[in-house]
């Protein structure tokens, strides 16, 4: 064998062993949160409150106060991200201060999420008096959530060729039916994957809900978008550092679900993704 | 005899940048004719085609300065969605959207609100009539687009076109990746569509404007060198840089 030949072993070998080594520690993270929590997961764990100091009975409202503070985060975030990122592609002339803008975006995405919490508390909460409330804690996650959601879409939309567009203006088309007809239906699955990616993200953060929303213990379900709720990242949070003497397996059981949730979430946008993707005939 | 002009330009400038495209063009084009462009490369041909329809525009470099009148109005005075559905374009490549024949075809016809459904379909058929792809395409209008060979294909872009019923027709060397039988189609649908439509067709290939152009216009450099009748160019040119082009001597 020559030396070219050896070296591209060489390579192929060290780049699969680190992918496995990736692929394997997801996984093992995984597994691990499921044998240690599977045990404690039953029917009556995600349909009851919890009691006796959240160390017995279930999760009801940290799993809803999730799901509430998801979709009203997508409610917010979805519109303004897609909406910004079409501007952004379609409208805006490429100038200094565009280009400055979709850099800052992309910073955006980097910023800790706990500043994000702060920032919420102080303008949600305090200057607008919504209170700890659902909507302050939704405003605050689609906040963090849009760099992700209009990156993505940015990304989606400028991966259609240009001809489609020329296709469609030349046969007189407006630039929104353009955008409308021409663009946006090609460009959905690619801003599903960063929609989800995005408020899966938002979903597992503690930091933004911690001065916004969350709720400490409080065994009922919201009744407004004004009230306060559990929510299953920051629960997790408390019954691992603020509950003396409480079961592990309670723990890793809150872990599994909040994955679960995650993961029914992705299966959704990749069921979404196949009926967009049908539409289009190759 | 004097022949209505359907577009004329006057002293038509364009610039991308600092970069001049075409100097100074004054050209007439006359209704219902077949006007050829022939010119080497980067001669400008594509940019005064495109000119006409406003899609340099999309460039955001581009500058122009002059004058181009459509009918004797001057373009300015239309919208880009107006002049477009007046002044239609076939693509080198064939374009065609990755949906159906039938939706490639009624994209045009329902932006511009066309929504009934009889009505979409007659379109379809007439327009692919006219394009002389109804017969290959009629059991088969709900396959994709893509699926039809590239001759098809651009045929289907000129129905495409006739879908939004326009007055002019650009061609920018509309049969470079097409093989002789289905150039031979297309030049086919182009002399069948003179009698109701003015085309101007942009082509690399001189022999392709001597076999279907009426009048003829050499480009070099972004001038207009000579224009003259399609015999005349071809047999007794009066530049010598177009004889020299047109027998191969460059270019």
């Amino acid at each position: 064998m020559n030396a070219a030949k050896v070296r591209q072993n060489l390579a192929f070998g060290v780049l699969g062993l680190v992918t496995g080594a990736v692929i394997s520690l997801i996984v093992l993270t995984i597994l691990y949160v499921i044998t240690r929590g599977i045990s404690a997961v039953s029917w009556e764990f995600i349909t009851q409150p919890p009691r006796n100091g959240m160390r017995a009975g279930g999760i009801l409202p940290a799993i809803i106060g999730t799901v509430v503070l998801v979709i009203g985060t997508m409610l917010f975030s979805l519109p303004l991200g897609v909406l910004s990122a079409i501007y952004l592609v379609e409208y805006a002339r490429d100038n200094w201060f565009t280009r400055l803008m979709k850099l800052s975006v992309v910073n955006l995405s980097g910023i800790p999420s706990i500043v994000y919490g702060l920032f919420g508390f102080t303008l949600f909460v305090i200057f607008l008096h919504l209170g700890t409330s659902i909507l302050a804690g939704c405003l605050t996650l689609a906040i963090m959530s849009l760099p992700v959601i209009i990156t993505a879409t940015k990304e989606a939309l400028e991966a259609v060729p240009a001809s489609y567009r020329e296709i469609s203006l030349s046969l007189g088309a407006t630039r929104w039916q353009t955008v409308r007809h021409c663009v946006l239906p090609y460009a959905i699955p690619g801003i599903l994957t960063g929609t989800v990616l995005s408020l899966s993200r938002a979903a597992g953060e503690t930091a933004p809900i911690l001065f916004t929303v969350a709720a400490f213990y409080l065994p009922r379900l919201p009744r407004s978008v004004f009230d306060q709720v559990m929510a299953l990242p920051y629960h997790l949070y408390v019954i691992s550092t603020q509950v003396p003497n409480m079961p592990l397996q309670i723990s890793f059981a809150t872990g599994f679900v909040l994955i679960a949730l995650v993961f029914l979430m992705n299966l959704v946008s990749i069921v979404l993704r196949a009926h967009f993707r049908k539409k289009q005939q190759w | 005899m004097v022949r209505p002009v359907a577009i004329q330009t006057r002293d038509l400038n364009c610039l991308y940048g600092q970069v001049q495209a075409l100097k100074a063009i004054n050209l007439e084009i006359f209704r219902h004719e077949i006007f050829g462009i022939i010119g080497p490369a980067n001669s400008g041909k594509t940019t005064f085609l495109r000119a006409l329809n406003r899609l340099n525009g999309l460039n955001p470099s581009y500058r122009q300065t002059g004058d181009i009148l459509l009918d004797g109005r001057d373009l300015r005075s239309l919208d880009d969605s107006d002049l477009r559905r007046k002044v239609g374009i076939i693509f080198a490549l064939p374009q065609v959207l990755p949906i159906s024949i039938f939706e490639n075809i009624v994209y045009g016809p329902r932006v511009h609100g066309t929504k009934e459904r009889a009505l979409l379909e007659q379109i379809v058929e007439t327009s692919l009539k006219k394009a002389h792809l109804w017969d290959e395409v009629k059991d088969r209008l709900r396959e994709p687009a893509l699926r039809l060979s590239g001759g098809q294909q651009q045929r289907l872009c000129i129905a495409r076109t006739l879908a939004v019923e326009p007055e002019v027709i650009l061609y920018d060397e509309p049969c470079s990746g097409l093989d002789p039988i289905s150039t031979a189609k297309v030049e086919d649908t182009m002399r069948q569509l003179s009698d109701k439509y003015t085309q101007i067709l942009v082509t690399n290939n001189t022999k392709q404007a001597a076999r279907v152009s009426e009048r003829c216009g050499f480009f070099l450099m972004g001038e207009v060198v000579e224009v003259s009748d399609t015999v005349m160019m071809f047999t007794n040119p009066r530049e010598k840089r177009t004889d020299d082009y047109i027998s191969g001597r460059f270019g």
